[in-house]
């Protein structure tokens, strides 16, 4: 009699665990990851003030000697530049420039990486085995090399469709450039998944390949898509930047964080100041969306498909 | 593959302005008139597939048209890229595999010493890390390779010239502590001091990134062997701890980063462009970042051409080490 009433004290959220939505289970596990959460509030306070930059008093491109090359001060955080310009609003202007050509590039190569890895992974066969051949040959073109060639080359004629020292350019040439890693996941994903038996499930119900592709696989595979998409914003901004301090990608007068820094160089030692703030929100853009990065594979990627993958 | 790549790289060549016959073309400029009789002469009405062969494997031994009057008469002079025949730079009409041999030693001997300190400082961490998981220690290299690996590496090349040669001095003779570029002080007697000084900027400029990236991959790689059966065995026969992780589990855990080692390998020269340009090293790198500046194309192409096979071999020999050291990996 005693358990029997003991029984039934116990309320139902004791028997059943607690219902929560997969976002909210993604949520959850990306808290515990303090990096992480650390990462997401500085890319997002870097992100607003990029947004916000057209607040500043001053302009970014007009110039005005009368202060030229100031050390930082309350009134030029981050100093002025040789012509003037408060280095702060051009930082911020430069960011929204990197950080839009980091996102295009991702948004790029998931648009090419993910067709291509998953008819290669699905289909199999002689297709798999041209897409790949494609693209290990791709891997093995040095990247920056060739991201500097087309530069110089766009300097001399025209190509259709691609205005030199257009931001749309740059970023379209590095996603070009950049596909194969996505495109390897997503097949290796497709390659692991397609053998489950949900897929097998789908099938003998008589579900089309696309079907399956999109709405079998796809959104199980998609948190290690999510990871690699995001580090790879990291890895864009890094690309663009470089190009761009070599002076072969945005061209000034336009500010990207990259040019900032290559514009620097001559100033280097008298003015360091100039050179050290758009090196230091690179260094926090990027390692905050590698945080977040390692936040998120911890978060969407509980079962470690991302290890496996790496072992096929 | 090799084809394939060999057909990028052609197709690279042709949207180059002057095409493939670039290296050749004694002006950039072009009359218009002669460039019926320039085409004929450089073979470019021909089809493109014969143009790609005698791009790879030249022509010296077919008859050509060298005047351009319509009449093959002789044997052409190229020899095609698969016996080094690059053509000649338009900055100083030397062979571009001349060019790039002098400078090709230059940044071998750069970066065979940065690979040797990255070797030397990322595996002790990365054991480390990985045998005392979750220490304080374990924190702090996993801290400071998410920073190694975020920082850009020009920009860290500049703070390190900022901080060691514009601000720090040498207290003896108040000169700066170290020296801001070139390989060693001109003018001066070369001695190994003088040169290893010029050294310490550059590698560690370009030793950071990778020391981040590799002592993380030997940490979750070293991880990954340490709970294995083998190590318990070991364990169980009473070996030592010291021997069980150097011996035992090191071993296995170099297996992946040999690999990845071998894939990395060729980005050195990739990489090279950023340490040669901002210490003033007489590399590859810096013999590329020159040549985009002056459109100097044939030696751009002789060494993409030249970075893009040594990706390939390199690829080859990480399959070929790999599956040497870990004899399960069978190719078919």
């Amino acid at each position: 009699m005693d358990n029997i009433t003991h029984a039934n004290l116990v309320s139902a959220s004791d028997i059943y665990p607690e219902q929560i939505s997969m976002g909210r289970m993604v949520w959850r596990r990306f808290r515990r990851h303090r990096g992480a959460v650390l990462g997401a509030i500085i890319l997002t306070i870097i992100i607003v003030s990029c947004l916000l930059a057209p607040l500043s008093p001053y302009d970014p491109e007009k110039s005005d000697l009368t202060s030229a090359l100031q050390p930082p001060s309350w009134q030029h955080p981050f100093g002025t530049d040789p012509l003037g310009r408060d280095m702060l609003t051009r930082v911020l202007y430069g960011g929204r420039i990197s950080l839009f050509v980091g996102f295009m590039v991702v948004i790029i190569t998931l648009l090419i990486g993910i067709p291509m890895g998953a008819i290669a992974g699905f289909l199999g066969g002689w297709v798999d085995e041209v897409l790949m051949r494609v693209i290990d040959a791709s891997l093995a073109l040095p990247t920056l090399m060739i991201l500097i060639l087309l530069s110089a080359i766009m300097r001399e004629i025209e190509i259709p469709f691609l205005q030199r020292n257009n931001v749309m350019t740059i970023a379209f040439v590095i996603g070009i450039l950049s596909w194969m890693t996505i495109a390897r996941l997503v097949r290796a994903i497709f390659l692991t998944l397609r053998e489950m038996e949900y897929v097998s499930a789908s099938r003998a119900l008589g579900a089309s390949d696309f079907r399956i592709i999109v709405s079998e696989i796809l959104p199980n595979g998609f948190g290690p898509i999510i990871v690699a998409a995001t580090l790879g914003i990291g890895w864009a901004i890094m690309e663009e930047s470089g190009l761009s301090f070599l002076g072969f990608g945005i061209q000034p007068p336009t500010p990207s964080w990259g040019n900032l820094l290559n514009s620097a160089q001559e100033h280097l030692v008298k003015h360091p100041w100039l050179a050290i703030f758009p090196g230091l929100m690179i260094f926090f853009t990027i390692i905050s969306v590698n945080y977040i990065g390692d936040g998120l594979r911890d978060a969407l990627d509980p079962y470690k498909l991302l290890k496996q993958i790496d072992e096929v | 593959m090799l084809f394939l790549l060999s057909l990028i790289l052609f197709m690279l060549i042709n949207i180059v302005p002057g095409g493939p016959l670039a290296g050749y073309g004694r002006t950039r400029r072009i009359n218009p008139d002669k460039v019926e009789q320039l085409k004929r002469q450089f073979g470019l009405d021909k089809p493109m597939a014969v143009q790609y062969v005698v791009w790879l494997a030249g022509n010296d031994w077919m008859r050509v048209d060298a005047d351009g009057d319509g009449v093959t008469e002789s044997y052409g002079q190229r020899r095609g890229i698969l016996r080094g025949d690059f053509g000649f730079s338009y900055r100083n009409r030397q062979p571009v595999i001349q060019e790039i041999r002098e400078r090709l030693w230059n940044t071998i001997y750069l970066m065979s010493i940065t690979l040797f300190v990255v070797a030397l400082v990322a595996i002790p961490i990365g054991i480390i890390s990985a045998i005392k998981q979750y220490s304080l220690f374990d924190f702090t290299a996993t801290t400071l390779s998410f920073m190694g690996q975020a920082i850009p590496e020009f920009w860290l090349g500049m703070i390190l010239l900022l901080v060691f040669y514009a601000w720090l001095d040498n207290p003896m003779t108040g000169d700066s502590l170290l020296p801001s570029g070139g390989m060693y002080t001109l003018g001066a007697d070369p001695t190994i001091f003088d040169r290893v000084k010029h050294l310490i900027l550059p590698v560690t400029m370009g030793m950071v990134g990778w020391v981040a990236w590799y002592s993380r991959f030997l940490r979750s790689s070293m991880l990954g062997v340490i709970h294995q059966d083998y190590i318990r065995t070991a364990r169980a026969k009473g070996q030592k701890e010291n021997i069980v992780m150097l011996k035992h589990a090191l071993k296995n855990a170099l297996i992946p980063l040999v690999t990845l080692f071998a894939l990395d390998f060729p980005y050195i020269f990739t990489g090279s462009i950023y340490v040669e340009l901002i210490f003033s090293w007489p590399g590859m790198g810096r013999l590329f970042y020159d040549s985009a500046v002056h459109r100097d194309y044939p030696v751009m192409m002789g060494i993409l051409i030249i970075s893009a096979c040594l990706i390939i071999i390199c690829n080859l020999a990480a399959d070929v080490a790999y599956s040497y050291l870990d004899p399960r990996v069978r190719y078919d």
